[in-house]
């Protein structure tokens, strides 16, 4: 057990490390001159050179290498070249509003998700499963920001019942920031919500199948106890997966829920960043949601010991 | 297999088509939509007014008799330019998906037979899976510029790791099939092999991936456009339209409102298509009631 955990754990280096090349990579698949794109057309050449020197790009390519991996290993992820403040410092100031989104979101998928797909399962072909079903092809075919808008234009524009933009801290009251947060949150969670409704019906369905859920019907348990305690449980593994691999959607999806309700997030530095070229920033963002998803993915494949205890390794 | 029976039905009689759609609704819902969207796109140019004119006088019109979908901040035809963006949206959809799917099915070939480079490329593969999707494409459009053809590489390049992968796990089970070994005994050299006994037998996932991938590539050019850095902002796209009409949201709602819904309705068709094609081309999970 001991040995398999570990093995896990070793098995995400070489990832996490192809991802650092990658990201490394990025700026030096620039086609010309990377300093003279960061700076900008107005730059003189000593704005140029400086900017070339600050990346390191005045050096070979594999000393930029080594030295980009020393960095990492001191986590030091660079200083972003608009503010001029180093990009761990900008990732702690904008991490709270990300960090609550992305749980908020999570939470309400799952709230909602599951149990529909359960029923939808159950009742399979009928009309919920048909709505169900439905609703959840739209979720994933609606771009995320048009799910904004119309959620904007019906309860904020319209209503009045949401603030239609901005984020409160959670300094000023966990009442206000839950609050300013719902309308995204359901924005994202339409999206993710669909992906779990869909694999939960799915896997749901082929255990519906199984004998023993026979057995269970006819030593007279009634729908509840049999869903619940016999089926939902034997589906644990394949929702748990979704909701792992679905982090990459959500983390993208992030990124345009927060420009769509300007909330000063990860998101949102992450789309101003590149817009504005800082490359520094758009390294250190991605290399964090890579290991984001890395790890929730690693979480995922060890709650597999958790939820089937016939997996022993 | 299946692809053997789907090829007989594209080159039997027009008669035995038509009773294989009329059985299909789904698949013919989406021909037809598809057909119509295409003939919009074809069309759009010879039948509507300039998507670029501006005209002041015009501007911010709500729908009616004169403006059927209404004008924008600078009085341009709503309904000129969101025809025009279907243009966009089909070239962006079919060409990512053709692009993903090339490139997807010789690395899944290729590692799912060379053993040597399989580790290698799986290895690389996560990590550009490891990163989102978006994110990666947004990071790609900033470096590249923008354009359309880099929009396609940009959306393009996340995709293919899944589409490898796909294809990488068909071909693991192929290559072990006793009409494998029998070719290979015959002395059939690795590239007709592929190409003859192994890739037709992968067909079917990789089809329905490519839907999928096609439908994906549409909301991602948009977001790439509402983002601001996908389409050139000059090119009349459904992502652009919806940028500038976020201003306008409470005053001209209908700057955002129709090439949101073409967008959607165009992608959920696709979508639609490829959960009918799976389940056709699947016996197995239809059986099992896989939606």
């Amino acid at each position: 057990m001991i040995g398999y955990l570990l093995r896990r754990i070793l098995a995400t280096v070489p990832v996490l490390l192809f991802v650092a090349v990658l990201v490394f990579l990025l700026l030096q698949l620039t086609p010309g001159d990377p300093a003279v794109l960061i700076a900008g057309d107005y730059a003189t050449t000593q704005q140029i050179e400086a900017i070339r020197h600050q990346l390191g790009l005045d050096r070979s390519i594999l000393e930029q290498l080594a030295g980009w991996f020393a960095r990492l290993a001191r986590g030091d992820l660079g200083v972003s070249i608009f503010s001029q403040l180093p990009v761990t410092t900008l990732i702690g100031q904008r991490i709270e509003p990300t960090l609550l989104l992305s749980l908020y979101t999570v939470i309400l998928s799952i709230a909602f998700a599951i149990p529909l797909g359960v029923v939808a399962a159950y009742r399979a072909g009928g009309w919920l499963d048909r709505v169900v079903m439905g609703f959840a092809v739209m979720g994933f075919s609606t771009p995320v920001f048009v799910v904004g808008f119309l959620l904007v234009y019906v309860f904020a524009l319209t209503l009045g019942w949401f603030p239609t933009q901005g984020y409160v801290p959670v300094a000023e009251g966990w009442g206000a920031a839950l609050r300013s947060l719902t309308l995204p949150a359901i924005t994202l969670a339409l999206l993710y919500a669909a992906l779990l409704a869909r694999v939960t019906r799915a896997s749901m369905l082929e255990v519906l199948a199984e004998d023993y859920m026979r057995t269970a019907h006819a030593k007279g348990l009634g729908p509840r106890p049999v869903l619940m305690r016999h089926a939902l449980k034997n589906t644990a593994v394949a929702i748990v997966t979704v909701i792992g691999v679905g982090v990459a959607a959500l983390l993208g999806g992030v990124v345009v829920t927060e420009t769509v309700f300007n909330i000063p997030g990860l998101g949102r530095l992450t789309a101003d960043a590149i817009l504005r070229r800082d490359y520094p920033v758009v390294q250190g963002l991605i290399l964090l949601f890579a290991c984001i998803y890395v790890v929730i993915n690693l979480l995922v494949d060890l709650s597999y010991l958790l939820f089937d205890p016939r997996i022993r390794y | 297999m299946t692809i053997v029976r789907t090829e007989r039905i594209a080159a039997g009689r027009p008669s035995r088509l038509l009773a294989f759609l009329g059985r299909q609704k789904v698949i013919l819902f989406g021909l037809v939509v598809l057909v119509a969207m295409v003939g919009i796109a074809v069309l759009a140019p010879l039948l509507l007014p300039d998507p670029k004119a501006i005209n002041p006088i015009y501007r911010l019109r709500p729908p009616g008799a004169d403006f059927w979908f209404g004008t924008d901040h600078l009085g341009r035809s709503i309904l000129s330019r969101t025809l025009h963006g279907t243009r966009v949206s089909l070239a962006v959809g079919v060409l990512v998906a053709g692009l993903t799917t090339m490139l997807g099915v010789v690395i899944g070939l290729m590692s799912g037979f060379l053993r040597r480079m399989d580790g290698i490329a799986m290895r690389f593969m996560d990590a550009v899976m490891a990163i989102p999707g978006v994110l990666l494409a947004i990071a790609l459009m900033s470096l590249f510029g923008s354009s359309l053809v880099n929009v396609i590489i940009a959306i393009s390049i996340p995709e293919i790791p899944r589409m490898a992968r796909l294809v990488r796990s068909a071909v693991l089970s192929i290559r072990e099939q006793p009409y494998v070994d029998a070719a290979r005994t015959n002395g059939t050299r690795l590239p007709r092999l592929l190409r003859r006994h192994v890739l037709p037998n992968a067909m079917a996932p990789i089809l329905v991936q490519a839907t999928y991938v096609f439908a994906a590539a549409m909301i991602v050019e948009a977001v790439l456009s509402f983002l601001g850095a996908g389409t050139p902002p000059e090119v009349p796209s459904w992502g652009n339209m919806m940028a500038e009409g976020r201003q306008y949201l409470q005053r001209a709602p209908w700057i955002a409102a129709f090439p949101g819904v073409f967008l959607a309705f165009l992608v959920l068709t696709v979508n639609l298509v490829g959960d009918a094609l799976r389940d056709l081309l699947d016996p197995r999970l239809a059986a099992r009631g896989h939606k």
